[in-house]
C-alpha cells in the first residue's frame, strides 16, 4: 500500500442517456413503462499503481478507458468505487479540497484538436496553469519555464505567439503534453498521447516522457490502444474489454505468454511492416454494446473457448502462474482450457 | 486516365511572419482501386495535400501553383458551389480532425441523414437505414439506438468510426482518409482497413490513405508517397520502400518504429535527430541536410529533383545519392 500512489478500487462509471421524460416511457407488454438506458462504460475496475512506474491500460475502442482515466482523475463523479491518491480519498472531494491534486494529477488528453483553446496563443496556454498553481513565481520565472518546457517538446519557443489552428496535428498535441508538464505534476493520466503522431516524433515523445520520468520521479497512467507503445514505455499493462479488467501483467509476460483470449487476439493483430501477413486473429461475432452487457463474461460472444459456465458467471481476476504478478479473468485460463 | 491526378501542386499561407510553403511541387496520381499510402513527418504537409484535393485551403492559405484532375476534370478552379457536389459526394475526406465533420450540437443520427439528403433524393426514413447499415460496417454496437447521441457521448475511436461512417455514407470514388484509424485498437483498425479495401475492390473506390503508422501502409496500401517538407521525396511501391528505403528520411522513419525488436522497457527509441525546417525560412539545397547523415556539399547547394530510379520502375526518390553506397 505504500508505495502505491494512485489506488483504484471497485471503480463504477454509468452514464445515462436516456434523454428526456418522454423518450424514457416505452411501451411493453399491455403497458406503459419508463426505462432508463445507461452506457455501462466503467464497471467495477481495482488497480494500484505503484509510485513511479508506469502502468499501461490497454483495450479495445470504447471499452472505458478514457472514462476511467476521467473518473480518477476527477472530471466525472464515479457511480460508485473509490479512487485514493497517496492513501487521501479523492473522489468525494469538494472542488475547493480537490485543487491541490489537480495540479499533482495532470491529464494529457486523447484528442489533440479538442483540448486545446482555440482562442489561446500557445503562450497564454502554457504560462496560465503555471501562474494558477505556482503563483509565486514571477514573470520571468514562468517566461523561462515555457521556454524551457517548450523545447523539451521538441515545439519551437519562437512559435509562442501562434494559435493552435496553426499547428499540425502533431505539433498540437506536443503543446498539450508541454501543458501538462509546465506545472511539475507527481502523475499523469496520459489518455493516447501519441496516437495522433509519426513514428519520429512519437519516438521523441515517448523518450521525452520517459526522460521526463527519470528526472522527476513521475508515475504514467498510459492508456494507448497502440501495443508496440506499450512494450517501450510499461512495465505493467491492465487489458480492459468492455468496462472490465481482464488481465493485469508485466509487460514481458503479458507479451511472451498472453493468457486471456482478448489479449491473445489483440497481440495477433499488431500490423507488421515486413508486409507478411500474420495470422490475425479475427474476433467472431458482433462487438457487444454496453448499454446491454452480456451476462456472464463480457468476452463471450467472441470467444472460441466460451461454455456454459462463460454464458453465465462472470469471471474474476485471479492470480496465474508463478509470483511474476500476473492477474487472469477467465473461466477457460483457470480451467486449464485455454 | 488516372481517377485522381495531381500536377506540380504548390500551396502556401500567407502568415504575418512570411510566406509558407506547405506543398512545394507536388505530384502523384490515384487509380481506380488503388490503395495509395502518403507518409511522413508531423507538419511534412499530408493533411494540406487532402485539403488542397477537394478545395478546401482557406485563407491565408492558397493553391498557388498546379492542376487537380479528377477523372479528368480540372478540380482546383471550380466555384465553391460546384466543388459542394462532388466533396463530400465523389470525394470523401475523413478528417484527422473529428469536429470538421461532426457538429457538437447535433446528434450524429440527424447529421447523417442530413448529408445523405444533401446529395441524394430520399425520405428521412430509408436515409436513416443507411444511416444504420453504415454504422454497422464500422462496428458501432447498438447503432439505432446510438442515432440520438450527441459526439461528446462517444468514445474518441468511436467519433472516429462515426465519422468514416459518414464519410461512406454516399458511396464515394475516392475517399481520402487522414489517420483514420489512430484512435483505434488494432482489432477494430484490422475490421476497418479491411472494409476500405474491400470498398476499393468491390465498388472500384480509390483509397488515399494519409498515416504515420507504417504498419498499416504496409499491410493496405499498393504504393506510397513519403513527404517532407511539403515535398514528395520518395515514391514507391509499398513493399519496396519497406524492403529497401532509398531516400535516408525514409530510412529514418522505419528505424524509428517501436516494436522493431525485443521487448525491453528502458530502451530508447531511435530518433532522427534534429527537427523539421520551419516552413517559412526553408535553406537552401535539400531540405533534409541538416538532418541528413549522408549530406555533402551539394546537398547544401542544390536542392535533389525526384528522379526514376533506374532498376525499379514506378520508383521516383528526390537525393542527389540515391542508390548509391553511403559516402564516407
Ligand atoms: N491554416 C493554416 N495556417 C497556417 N499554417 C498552416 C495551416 N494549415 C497548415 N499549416 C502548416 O502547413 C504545414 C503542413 O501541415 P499539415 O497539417 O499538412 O501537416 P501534416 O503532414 O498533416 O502533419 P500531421 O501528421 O501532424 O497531421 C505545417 O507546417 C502547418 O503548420
Ligand atoms: N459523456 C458521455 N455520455 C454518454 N456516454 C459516454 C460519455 N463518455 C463516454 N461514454 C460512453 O462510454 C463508453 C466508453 O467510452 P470511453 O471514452 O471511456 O472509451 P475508450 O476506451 O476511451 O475508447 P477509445 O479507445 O475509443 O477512446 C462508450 O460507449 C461511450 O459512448
Ligand atoms: S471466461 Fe470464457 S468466454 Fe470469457 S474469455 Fe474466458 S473462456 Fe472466453
Ligand atoms: S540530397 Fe543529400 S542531404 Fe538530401 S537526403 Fe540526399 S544525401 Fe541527404
Ligand atoms: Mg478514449
Ligand atoms: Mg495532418
Amino acid at each position: 500500500m505504500s508505495d502505491s500512489i494512485v489506488i483504484i478500487d471497485d471503480l463504477v462509471k454509468y452514464f445515462d442517456i436516456s434523454g428526456g421524460f418522454l423518450e424514457q416511457l416505452q411501451f411493453k407488454s399491455g403497458k406503459v413503462i419508463r426505462q432508463k438506458t445507461e452506457v455501462k462504460a466503467v464497471n467495477g475496475v481495482s488497480l494500484e499503481i505503484k509510485k513511479g512506474e508506469t502502468l499501461a491500460v490497454v483495450g479495445e475502442s470504447g471499452c472505458g478507458k478514457s472514462t476511467l482515466a476521467r473518473t480518477v482523475i476527477g472530471l466525472y463523479p464515479p457511480t460508485s468505487g473509490q479512487v485514493f491518491y497517496r492513501g487521501q480519498r479523492i473522489d468525494n472531494l469538494s472542488p475547493k479540497q480537490m485543487l491541490p491534486y489537480r495540479r499533482r494529477m495532470q491529464m494529457i488528453f486523447q484528442d489533440p484538436y479538442a483540448s486545446l483553446n482555440p482562442r489561446k496563443s500557445v503562450r497564454q496556454t502554457l504560462e496560465e496553469p503555471i501562474r494558477f498553481h505556482m503563483p509565486k513565481s514571477n514573470k520571468k520565472e514562468v517566461k523561462e519555464r515555457v521556454a524551457y518546457v517548450m523545447k523539451q517538446v521538441g515545439v519551437n519557443p519562437g512559435w509562442k505567439d501562434r494559435f493552435p489552428h496553426e499547428f499540425s496535428g502533431g505539433q498540437r498535441q506536443r503543446i498539450a503534453i508541454a501543458r501538462s508538464l509546465v506545472v511539475d505534476p507527481g502523475f499523469i493520466i496520459a489518455d493516447e498521447p501519441v496516437s495522433a503522431l509519426d513514428v519520429s516524433i512519437q519516438a521523441q515523445i515517448l523518450n521525452l516522457l520517459m526522460d521526463a520520468q527519470e528526472e522527476r520521479g513521475l508515475t504514467y497512467l498510459f492508456i494507448t490502444h497502440d501495443l508496440s507503445v506499450v512494450r517501450h514505455i510499461a512495465a505493467r499493462v491492465a487489458v480492459m474489454y468492455l468496462g472490465t479488467l481482464c488481465e493485469l501483467a508485466t509487460t514481458a509476460e503479458l507479451y511472451n505468454n498472453p493468457r486471456h483470449p482478448y489479449t491473445q487476439a489483440l497481440l495477433s493483430a499488431i500490423p507488421a511492416i515486413d508486409g507478411r501477413k500474420k495470422q490475425h486473429i479475427r474476433l467472431p461475432g458482433e462487438i457487444p454494446t454496453p448499454i446491454n452487457l452480456p451476462k456472464g463474461c463480457v468476452f463471450h460472444g467472441r470467444c472460441i473457448h466460451a461454455n456454459d459456465r462463460c454464458l453465465n458467471e462472470i469471471p474474476v481476476l485471479l492470480q496465474v502462474g508463478d509470483s511474476s504478478g500476473s492477474y487472469v479473468a477467465c473461466h477457460g485460463v483457470e480451467e486449464g482450457r485455454v | 486516365m488516372a481517377l485522381l491526378e495531381v500536377k506540380n501542386l504548390e500551396v502556401s499561407f500567407a502568415l504575418r511572419y512570411g510566406d509558407l510553403v506547405a506543398l512545394d511541387d507536388v505530384s502523384f496520381t490515384l487509380d481506380k482501386k488503388e490503395r495509395l499510402g502518403v507518409v511522413g513527418e508531423s507538419g511534412a504537409g499530408k493533411s494540406v495535400t487532402g485539403f488542397a484535393i477537394i478545395n478546401l485551403i482557406s485563407k491565408p492559405g492558397k493553391i498557388t501553383q498546379g492542376e487537380i484532375l479528377f477523372e479528368g476534370q480540372r478540380l482546383d478552379t471550380l466555384t465553391e458551389a460546384e466543388m459542394r457536389h462532388i466533396r463530400g459526394n465523389r470525394i470523401s475526406m475523413i478528417f484527422q480532425d473529428p469536429m470538421m465533420t461532426l457538429n457538437p450540437v447535433l446528434t450524429i443520427g440527424t447529421q447523417m441523414v442530413e448529408t445523405l439528403r444533401a446529395h441524394r433524393k430520399i425520405s428521412r426514413k430509408e436515409a436513416k437505414k443507411i444511416a444504420i447499415r453504415k454504422l454497422e460496417l464500422v462496428r458501432i454496437p447498438s447503432p439505432a439506438r446510438r442515432l440520438s447521441q450527441y459526439p461528446h457521448e462517444f468514445s474518441g475511436g468511436m467519433r472516429q468510426r462515426i465519422i468514416i461512417a459518414i464519410a461512406l455514407i454516399t458511396d464515394p470514388s475516392i475517399i481520402i482518409a487522414d489517420e483514420p484509424t489512430t484512435a483505434l485498437d488494432v482489432t477494430i483498425q484490422a475490421e476497418i482497413m479491411d472494409l476500405l479495401q474491400e470498398l476499393c475492390a468491390s465498388e472500384d473506390m480509390g483509397l488515399m490513405l494519409i498515416t504515420h503508422d507504417l504498419g498499416v501502409v504496409a499491410e493496405v496500401t499498393e504504393r506510397v508517397l513519403v513527404m517532407y517538407a511539403g515535398k514528395v521525396i520518395e515514391m514507391a511501391k509499398t513493399s519496396d520502400l519497406v524492403a529497401n528505403p532509398l531516400h535516408p528520411y525514409s530510412r529514418g522513419l522505419i528505424n524509428a518504429l517501436p516494436g522493431y525488436g525485443k521487448c525491453d522497457t528502458a530502451n530508447r527509441l531511435q530518433q532522427i535527430p534534429g527537427s523539421m525546417p520551419n516552413l517559412t525560412e526553408i535553406a537552401p539545397g535539400c531540405s533534409f541536410h541538416p538532418r541528413c547523415d549522408r549530406c555533402q556539399d551539394i546537398c547544401k547547394r542544390e536542392v535533389p529533383k525526384l528522379r526514376q530510379m533506374k532498376d525499379f520502375a514506378s520508383r521516383f526518390v528526390s537525393c542527389h545519392f540515391a542508390g548509391q553506397e553511403p559516402v564516407k
